[in-house]
């Protein structure tokens, strides 16, 4: 989905709120939270595809405002209730008062049908998708050309593995695009690396 | 009219939600208490950034070690005891140079490599690193204090997938001879991230 999470690139945003020896956490309940919604997925409950994307999936009024493990709170209750765990009348009920719970998901789906094993040093395009559900490419790498630098072992296919969809693992490639290319004459020097799962991608020679 | 057509007169607080969902985990019969204190010690106390600066001295001091992390740094981090989450299959150890300079990130959410490095610090999971450091990484590491010289290429590495990283800062000239244990105390969690150098 084309969320306010995909924040890449993105303009209009301030300073870094940068501190030396920055703290992870801030208060015990955000320890708790982070516990809470790691101990959900060791059940079974949910897996971490699905976790990112009902935080994915949260209003973007909503994301923005809220803090980190907000987010992550967020994420875990409204799983909790989509699985059957418990309701939100419930949760409501026990929190006394409203509990802001994520948008609904749209459907996933599986691999691509036709994928390319692709080597180091050949040059590549993400495919230029809009997807309805979770998808790992961040909009500032779509339709965008880089080259491989190399291949990471098999790891579920996120799009499927957030919904419930039957996909094979695949593996991810890691892609080298250079800054200017992503943003032209808007961007500093770099090369920017992601991670881009095999059926995002197409040959592009 | 659905039982939520109705004006809701407040938000619960988030203190009150967390708590909310804790207790009705716990009425399923979950054993929620144990697994806050066994998962709360895990991600306060045992994956901290010292794992990562012993894996960096430990590099610095045996370059065949340093040969097997550059390979394949997951199989190389396990010799020295620290284990990874089950889905981070992989984790990749990019090497500065004097004219090369990594720095990690995670665009979509607030991925990285939490058992050497420890969770990520605020800054790393706000809106603004995020948004930002791909675009603009000379800008932003100078504005968190690091002017990189224009010779420097730089090197963002975003996190989008299970594969994790860490950065393998250059040692400081003036460290040599040090011992191991000395040298991982100069290890940063910020130098791991690659926002600072050492």
């Amino acid at each position: 989905m084309d969320g306010i999470y995909d924040l890449g690139g993105r303009q209009g945003f301030g300073r870094v709120r940068y501190t030396l020896d920055a703290p992870a956490f801030h208060a015990p309940w955000e320890v708790r939270v982070n516990s809470l919604y790691s101990f959900a997925v060791r059940l079974g409950i949910f897996n971490m595809d699905e976790y990112r994307h009902a935080i994915e999936r949260m209003e973007a009024r909503h994301y923005l405002t809220a803090s980190y493990y907000e987010r992550s709170l967020t994420s875990l209750a409204t799983l909790c209730v989509e699985k059957g765990v418990v309701t939100r009348e419930e949760l409501e009920r026990r929190a006394g008062g409203a509990f802001p719970l994520s948008t609904q998901s749209a459907p996933g789906r599986t691999n691509a049908p036709r994928r390319e094993r692709f080597k180091p040093g050949q040059r590549v395009r993400v495919k230029s998708e809009c997807v309805p559900g979770h998808v790992r490419v961040p909009a500032y790498i779509r339709g965008k050309t880089g080259v491989v630098v190399s291949e990471s072992p098999a790891y579920p296919f996120p799009d499927a593995h957030a919904h419930g969809v039957e996909a094979q693992d695949e593996p991810t490639y890691d892609v080298r695009f250079r800054s200017e290319d992503l943003w032209p004459n808007s961007a500093d020097a770099a090369l920017v690396h992601a991670g881009v799962f095999q059926s995002y991608l197409e040959r592009a020679d | 009219m659905s039982e939520r057509d109705f004006v809701v007169q407040r938000t619960a607080t988030v203190e009150e939600r967390v708590d909310a969902i804790q207790a009705a985990l716990k009425d399923r019969g979950l054993k929620v208490d144990e697994a806050i204190a066994e998962l709360g010690q895990v991600a306060t106390e045992q994956w901290t950034p010292q794992n990562g600066a012993r894996v960096v001295a430990r590099a610095w001091v045996d370059p065949a070690f340093r040969q097997r992390l550059l390979a394949n740094g997951r199989a190389a981090v396990a010799e020295l005891g620290y284990s990874m989450p089950k889905h981070h299959r992989h984790l990749v150890v990019l090497e500065n140079t004097p004219t090369v300079h990594n720095v990690i990130c995670c665009t979509q959410c607030s991925c990285t490599a939490i058992s050497l490095i420890g969770l990520p610090p605020d800054w790393y999971k706000d809106l603004e690193y995020r948004a930002r450091v791909v675009r603009e990484s000379r800008t932003v590491l100078k504005e968190l204090g690091l002017d990189l010289p224009s010779k420097v290429e730089i090197r963002v590495w975003d996190t989008t997938a299970d594969t994790r990283y860490i950065v393998l800062p250059e040692r400081p000239p003036e460290t040599a001879g040090w011992p191991e244990e000395k040298l991982a105390g100069i290890v940063t969690r910020d130098g791991l991230i690659g926002v600072a150098r050492l």
